[in-house]
């Protein structure tokens, strides 16, 4: 597991390292394009050849792992502490605010935000800056993403609220915030650590997803989301593996991220 | 007795108020998204400026919500849940049509992906061996990286049943914390100490592992209903699959409000009904362990 | 004409002579091949059976398949043909149509067809409630459409005012029965609609009655049955195709074109330039809500025409359409080979000569970023609708070549509702790529996009007077070729139109796209041409094999 962990530091590092070097790697940047060399396997000058209009994929790739590897963790994060505060709250205080909660989530769960989405967009001007589109829609993801997760955690620390130790713990007089903090949220852990691991490429996918609907990252700048989107092509993909290197990027970050979360999880146990 | 009866209906009456609130709330959603008033037929030249007119009126019918809302629920009363805007057919029909086809995809889908997950989930919760966790790590972490829209085409692709693409997209988002769960739980004390004495494994699981876990895997298990139903709008709308999920896109892109009413109704009483049965019988789990 | 989000059916041009011989003599050969099914696939949910109300691509191709019409528009030759009626003559003023009719037809029910009948048609498509496109089409003036049914076989129809290109009009209106209890399920065409499963299949049978028959004097048509499927995505339909699942794609994408082409290039059809232009288009409008010193550069018609010179149109069709698309001169498309303008000049790529030209504006370049006269820097969003591939490269293709004379541009993807919320109600835009669909050759079909009073004038539409000379003018020369049923005469008014329109760039013309098509070996007959329905406008005709 030592080796595991430091492959995947290994991972993390080589990856946030290239990001930030990509004005180096690839000085010609993102959205250059070469127009007499469009969708080209890869080749000395494009080693993940180019996209559609020609654009060099390895420079994508650098340039959308700044924004999607910053800002998915962000947005992961603020889903997860969403749901640990409704969900945990709700579970450990039971009654009336666990109904209310459950089904303020409930609702969360079954409302079409789709249209949530396409106000927002039209309340923003068609010129807003690339990076406030970016930065809103993960706060948006990050704001909604919180549902299921919180309908787990709530049924978590309403277990631990009716197990015998916290009974006896506040028999004996022990403070209920004392209790919560000591007996409650560490049984909520596991839930936490998954939830903040699956909304990382959730949000990713997700953010491209939005693109349809003018929100996320606009043209031309990269993302890992868009970068995927071009496996949708399945027609041609299949004849041209370079193809799937964002998707196996994006794989290989995911999974460092679970390995030095499991370290964490570990202790916690 | 008599306190039970009580409690049932209350619970009735707040789930049958979160019905009428998703409704109410999806409406405003769709209501003050732009393009609500708009239709695509307007940019046909060959419709003279009185059509043009009648195309607008027509849209703005609606145009308070409050007002569509309330005569839509006196309507549903009656069992009359409107017209289709896009499709000009009763959404009755429409529904009646569609669910049960999205019922048998979520149905084996679902299924297909809790035994997957669950099954999994325990095999690393008895082994505990990192290899497998990384092996489990890396699937199921490529299956959530991979968009649901790929997923479905691969399903078209190789000719797979779309119920398959559900189960794939939905195990991803269960797995990881079904793991965790279990994890946790075989290393509470007692079951290390039970483990040590010599118990069975069968034992072991069915006499202290479920009842300390039920809970929250069925609180997992109510959730995860809504995800498949996400789910079940690309996989439907790529594999030429009319259900529900397809019906709710079409609807969504032709902002027929009648139509998105009835679907968010509906959703949210599926939801509904999932989370809270899972929240009855996990509190009975919760009363017999304590 | 018509602006549409996606590549929908549309309308197409033919230069597939040798195809079509080619066709015609495997046909012969094949003629035992009877029997069979078709299969492909509807882009969209049909919104309806009835004729008289279609207005989406689907329940337009169901109708040609099923509706009878009195006079059919050849899609290969363009030239109208006798169906129903045996011959037709339209009166001197241009307000009458005279039908003589075919006798001892009947609808696919059983009943008989009468000049009843097409009274009846008339009369219910011309009912001001319908709202219907086919019906509003007729509607030149105000006033009434009386028919006249002078005997079972002979009819007489007048309008209040002239309606220019009155015949081919009738290539939209299948014929209804007035007396069949099944109403508009009876039908015509050589086909009826059998089946019908929401979100899924439509399923056509052979009419048995249907009155036409070949050379050889077999009924028509040749196919038991075609099989719609509904299909939006066309990633799924190019699979389904592949995998030998459909027989035809109607319209086809350039990027698979290729793409089969290498594998199989006998399934393919490029059918030359279609109708169909791409177009981006400035926001005019004077009460927009968009700063003034952007609409003082988009209502000037030397900005229009220095952006259209920086735009290089033989990437867009290069890069964009794989080649499988012309540069775009003007309104109309080449293809459209009476009524384009032979005189119009293509578009030059010249950001050198733009550049110049703004300056003469008084627009400079400062450290790469162009600047007004003023002082603002020339920067501007451009809006598509979301999920159109082509359209979307285009865009950022055009942000690219504009960065080149310092111009930065937003490209930002819409759903398509907002967007014609932006288009037609906010006026909340800066400019629009879109493009066009024709389904008809002539200009008349597109006086609600010229006129400055009309609705789809889209660059400033609902112009209580034209707020410029120019308008103006084009508003005079449109009514000019409308009243006039002189084809000299109104060709003369629209070559003027195309000037007009080429030297004011409203609309700045992209590409036209050429009309490409696949077509599975298992099918015979099939000539794919650039006028809507491609591949099956002679589906009575058409046979398949093994199935």
């Amino acid at each position: 597991m030592r080796l595991g962990r430091i492959l995947s530091f290994a991972v993390l590092a080589l990856v946030l390292g290239a990001s930030a070097a990509a004005n180096w790697l690839a000085p010609a940047g993102y959205a250059k394009q070469y127009r007499e060399a469009t969708d080209a396997p890869p080749s000395a000058a494009h080693w993940l050849g180019t996209d559609e209009l020609g654009r060099d994929r390895f420079a994508r790739v650098l340039y959308g792992t700044r924004i999607s590897l910053l800002l998915a963790p962000a947005a992961a994060l603020l889903s997860t502490l969403l749901a640990a505060l409704i969900g945990g709250l709700a579970g450990y205080l039971g009654g009336v605010w666990s109904r209310i909660a459950m089904a303020v989530t409930d609702l969360f769960l079954s409302l079409p935000w789709l249209f949530l989405l396409i106000t927002v967009r039209a309340l923003m001007p068609l010129d807003v800056s690339p990076f406030l589109s970016v930065l809103v829609t993960f706060l948006l993801l990050g704001l909604l993403g919180w549902t299921a997760a919180a309908r787990v955690l709530c049924a978590s620390a309403a277990s631990v609220r009716s197990s015998d130790f916290v009974r006896q713990a506040r028999a004996a007089g022990v403070s209920a915030q004392r209790v919560f903090w000591v007996h409650v949220v560490p049984n909520l852990k596991p839930v936490l650590y998954a939830q903040f691991w699956i909304s990382i490429p959730v949000f990713i996918l997700s953010e491209a997803n939005l693109g349809i609907l003018g929100l996320g990252v606009n043209e031309p700048m990269p993302s890992w989301g868009s970068l995927l989107k071009e496996l949708e092509n399945m027609v041609s993909v299949g004849a041209e593996p370079w193809k799937f290197v964002p998707l196996v990027v994006l794989i290989l970050v995911v999974t460092s991220f679970q390995v030095l979360l499991s370290k964490q999880e570990e202790a916690a146990a | 007795m008599h306190s039970l009866r009580w409690k049932i209906a209350g619970h009735a009456l707040s789930l049958l108020a979160t019905v009428l609130l998703g409704g109410l709330l999806s409406a405003t959603l769709v209501r003050l998204a732009p393009g609500f008033d708009t239709d695509e037929r307007v940019l046909d030249p060959h419709l003279n400026a009185a059509s043009v007119q009648a195309l607008e009126n027509a849209r703005h019918r609606d145009d308070n919500i409050f007002y569509f809302y309330c005569s839509y629920l006196s309507r549903a009363a009656h069992g009359d849940l409107g017209n289709s805007v896009a499709l000009g057919q009763p959404v009755r029909v429409l529904l009646r049509e569609r669910i049960p086809l999205t019922v048998r995809l979520l149905g084996i889908g679902l299924g297909l992906s809790w035994i997957l997950a669950s099954t999994l989930a325990l095999t690393a919760a008895w082994l505990r061996l990192s290899i497998y966790d990384a092996m489990t790590t890396v699937v199921s972490g490529g299956l959530l990286c991979l968009p649901a829209a790929v997923l479905a085409l691969l399903s078209v692709l190789w000719n797979v049943p779309g119920s398959i693409a559900i189960a794939l997209i939905v195990f991803p988002h269960t797995y990881r914390y079904a793991r965790n769960l279990l994890v946790k739980v075989y290393s509470r004390p007692h079951i290390l100490a039970a483990r040590a004495r010599g118990l069975g494994e069968a034992r072991i699981l069915f006499w202290h592992v479920v009842p300390t876990v039920m809970p929250q895997m069925l609180a997992l298990a109510g959730v995860s209903v809504s995800m498949a139903i996400g789910a079940a709008i690309p996989v439907e709308a790529l594999c030429g699959l009319p259900g529900i999920g397809e019906l709710a896109w079409q609807a969504a892109l032709a902002r027929d409000l009648p139509l998105l009413v009835n679907i968010t109704v509906l959703v949210t009483l599926v939801t509904l009904l999932a989370n809270s049965s899972a929240d009855v019988i996990g509190s009975m789990f919760r009363r017999q362990e304590a | 004409m018509r602006l549409r989000n996606c590549s929908g059916n549309i309308a197409r041009l033919r230069n597939a002579a040798a195809v079509a011989v080619i066709c015609v003599g495997a046909m012969a050969g094949l003629a035992a091949a009877q029997g069979g099914q078709l299969r492909f696939c509807l882009h969209n949910e049909p919104k309806t059976f009835n004729p008289q109300q279609v207005d989406d691509d689907a329940a337009a191709s169901i109708r040609y398949l099923t509706g009878g019409v009195l006079i059919r528009l050849n899609r290969q030759t363009q030239r109208l043909e006798a169906e129903l009626a045996e011959s037709w003559k339209i009166s001197k003023d241009g307000r009458e149509i005279s039908f003589k009719l075919r006798s001892g037809i009947t609808f696919s029910d059983g009943t008989p067809f009468t000049a009843e009948d097409v009274a009846y048609t008339m009369q219910q498509l011309m009912d001001p409630a319908l709202h219907s496109p086919t019906g509003d089409s007729f509607r030149s003036g105000t006033g009434k459409v009386e028919a006249r049914v002078i005997s079972p076989t002979q009819i007489s129809i007048q309008f209040p005012a002239e309606v220019a290109g009155l015949d081919r009009l009738f290539d939209q209106v299948a014929i209804l029965s007035q007396n069949s209890p099944k109403k508009e399920m009876a039908v015509l065409g050589p086909f009826m609609v059998a089946d019908y499963k929401p979100g899924a299949t439509v399923l056509l049978q052979r009419n048995p009655n249907y009155w036409k028959k070949d050379e050889q004097g077999r009924r028509l048509p040749y196919l038991d049955s075609i099989l719609l499927n509904i299909q939006t995505n066309h990633d799924v339909e190019m699979l389904q195709f592949k995998r030998g699942e459909l027989d035809l794609i109607n319209t086809l994408d350039s990027e698979y074109f290729d793409k089969l082409a290498a594998t199989s290039p006998q399934v393919v059809h490029d059918a030359g330039p279609s109708l169909d232009s791409e177009q981006l288009w400035f926001n005019e409008v004077a009460k927009a809500p968009i700063p003034p010193y952007k609409r003082e550069w988009f209502r000037s018609a030397d900005f229009r025409r220095a952006i259209s010179e920086s735009i290089n149109r033989e990437d867009l069709s290069r890069i964009v359409y794989h080649g499988h698309a012309q540069p775009a001169m003007g309104p109309f498309s080449p293809a459209n080979k009476f009524w384009f303008n032979a005189s119009l000049k293509p578009p030059v790529y010249s950001p050198d000569a733009a550049l110049k030209a703004l300056a003469a504006d008084g627009f400079r370049l400062e450290n790469g970023t162009l600047k007004d006269k003023s002082g603002n820097a020339v920067e501007f969003s451009i809006i598509t609708n979301a999920g159109n591939k082509a359209r979307e490269r285009m865009a950022v293709l055009i942000q690219d070549d504009l960065q080149k004379i310092g111009i930065h541009v937003n490209v930002v993807t819409l759903d398509f509702p907002s967007l014609i919320e932006r288009m037609t109600q906010s006026f909340d835009y800066d400019a629009i790529i879109l493009g066009l669909t024709n389904v008809d050759l002539d200009p008349n079909e597109e006086m609600n996009v010229w006129l400055s009073s009309a609705a789809n004038h889209q660059w400033n539409p609902q112009q209580k007077t034209p707020e410029t000379d120019w308008e103006a003018e084009i508003d005079r020369f449109m009514r000019a070729q409308a009243s006039s049923s002189d084809p000299k005469k109104r060709k003369a008014a629209f070559d003027r139109v195309q000037e007009i329109v080429v030297e004011e760039q409203p609309f700045i013309f992209l590409i036209n796209k050429n009309a490409l098509s696949a077509v599975s070996a298992r099918v015979h007959g099939a000539a794919p041409v650039i006028l809507s329905p491609q591949t099956f406008w002679n589906a009575e005709r058409l046979t398949v094999s093994g199935n």
